[in-house]
């Protein structure tokens, strides 16, 4: 409706204030914290979510993580783009 | 106690009723009817310290909540404080008692999220419901003065019978007051909503029809803003998990320090609540008597006992089961299951020839003498 909830390349994503990640030492995992919401942000996830700093462009995020875990671009960009997305229908990232 | 016995998984909420004291008046509030006075809250110390306390046994959000909080003068050093500890913090405010400097000074104390309740959407009816004049008003400024400190807010709108016309409208005021998020909640009964059930009870066609309007919403605003819908329990065909089953996700503290399972645990008789001033918040949650009563499934009678949804509702709210059938371990009546589901059906019907009831506003009275 607004636009927004679609990622392309020059998206600079970022968690807006009011959403954490947060490392959860009791319960030995990392979270999305949000209003009223908890979410466990499994390895991927946690990898793309502390790239998203508002100052990285999607693609350039994208392009971090094929390099460093040697993966498929094209793979990596679908990811990234399905998490980003659901988190933003949820006002949880801002694109 | 569940079956599996050991140590109860850690809370993931404390939601701090950090004073009873408020200027507004709902006739639905959740504070018990008997409300703690002044002299009686926590001062700054103990709450700091049971705060720290939860964060360490794994506690995820703190809930500020009241009455009126911003009626505490240490709320600004209370957010610090749980920020300081790690803890996700969410203030539960009418607005009302808040300017615009306090919402900066709370956003720079580090406050994660603001939740501010309005009442109707039509101003002279929500100053009505609020029983205090000029309200409407003033939210919409608190509303403006919280985005522009760059909090996220959510609008939470309780939904009884003079307002359920307007559900959809206080879904798209929400929008237009910059919010995130809203919480369009069919009034429960407990407390002050039980006291005033016979002026806040919709029609069961007025409750489908905004409960319809509602949901189309979600697709109208989808990625503008998140609609949480709780739907009205009477008209339900199962029961809803209480509080996500009894001690199992978190806990309240009253302004006097008293632990509670849920807000309106304190109806139920003979339940011994331990209180923050003699217990360590981990001591609480493992050990107390009320929190262990109906905690995990083998305190359930049948039909709940053998049936396959118990671990899903775990029997429904404990409340609502005392108050329909006068005992806390029945299912809940609002189970089509229950044998005293009749019960909630002619609660739910009696709206039709109750008339307009008039509100019994919340006030502050002394507790009876001991």
């Amino acid at each position: 409706m607004t636009g927004t909830s679609h990622t392309d390349a020059v998206s600079k994503p970022r968690l807006p204030r009011g959403v954490r990640l947060k490392y959860d030492e009791t319960r030995g995992e990392w979270l999305l914290l949000a209003p009223e919401r908890v979410i466990k942000a499994d390895a991927i996830a946690v990898e793309i979510l502390r790239r998203c700093d508002g100052t990285a462009t999607f693609a350039a995020i994208v392009d971090d993580l094929a390099a460093q875990f040697s993966a498929d671009r094209a793979r990596v960009e679908t990811d990234a783009r399905a998490l980003l997305e659901e988190l933003a229908a949820k006002r949880m990232v801002e694109l | 106690m569940t079956a599996s016995a050991g140590k109860p998984a850690a809370p993931v909420a404390l939601l701090a009723e950090l004073t009873h004291r408020c200027p507004l008046g709902c006739p639905y509030c959740s504070n018990p009817l008997a409300l703690d006075a002044w002299a009686e809250e926590l001062d700054t110390p103990v709450w700091k310290q049971v705060f720290s306390q939860a964060a360490a046994l794994g506690v995820l959000h703190a809930h500020l909540s009241g009455g009126e909080p911003a009626a505490r003068h240490d709320l600004a050093e209370i957010v610090a404080h749980c920020t300081k500890a790690g803890l996700y913090t969410n203030l539960i405010t009418s607005g009302i008692g808040l300017t615009q400097d306090r919402i900066k000074e709370l956003a720079r104390a580090g406050l994660d999220h603001a939740q501010l309740s309005i009442q109707d959407s039509d101003a002279p009816s929500a100053d009505r419901i609020a029983g205090y004049k000029g309200a409407f008003a003033r939210k919409q400024s608190v509303a403006e003065w919280i985005t522009e400190a760059g909090l996220p807010l959510t609008v939470n709108a309780v939904i009884h019978r003079a307002n359920i016309l307007r559900s959809g409208k206080m879904v798209e005021l929400a929008v237009k007051l910059g919010a995130r998020r809203v919480e369009i909640a069919h009034t429960q009964y407990y407390g002050w909503g039980l006291l005033n059930r016979a002026a806040l009870m919709p029609s069961l066609a007025e409750a489908e029809a905004a409960i319809a309007e509602v949901e189309a919403l979600k697709q109208t605003f989808a990625g503008v803003i998140v609609i949480d819908h709780v739907i009205p329990d009477y008209h339900a065909r199962y029961p809803k998990a209480c509080m996500g089953g009894w001690a199992k996700r978190g806990l309240n503290i009253t302004p006097s320090g008293k632990a509670l399972p849920c807000h309106a645990a304190e109806t139920i008789p003979d339940l011994v609540f331990w209180n923050v001033r003699e217990h360590s918040i981990e001591d609480i949650w493992i050990n107390s008597p009320a929190f262990n009563a109906f905690r995990g499934t083998d305190w359930m009678l049948e039909p709940c006992r053998s049936c396959p949804r118990k671990t899903i509702d775990y029997g429904g709210c404990r409340c609502q089961a005392l108050a329909l059938t006068g005992d806390a371990r029945e299912a809940d009546p609002v189970c089509h299951l229950s044998p005293l589901h009749d019960k909630v059906a002619k609660i739910a019907a009696l709206r039709e020839d109750a008339g307009a009831a008039a509100y019994s506003y919340r006030r502050m009275k002394s507790r009876e003498p001991a």
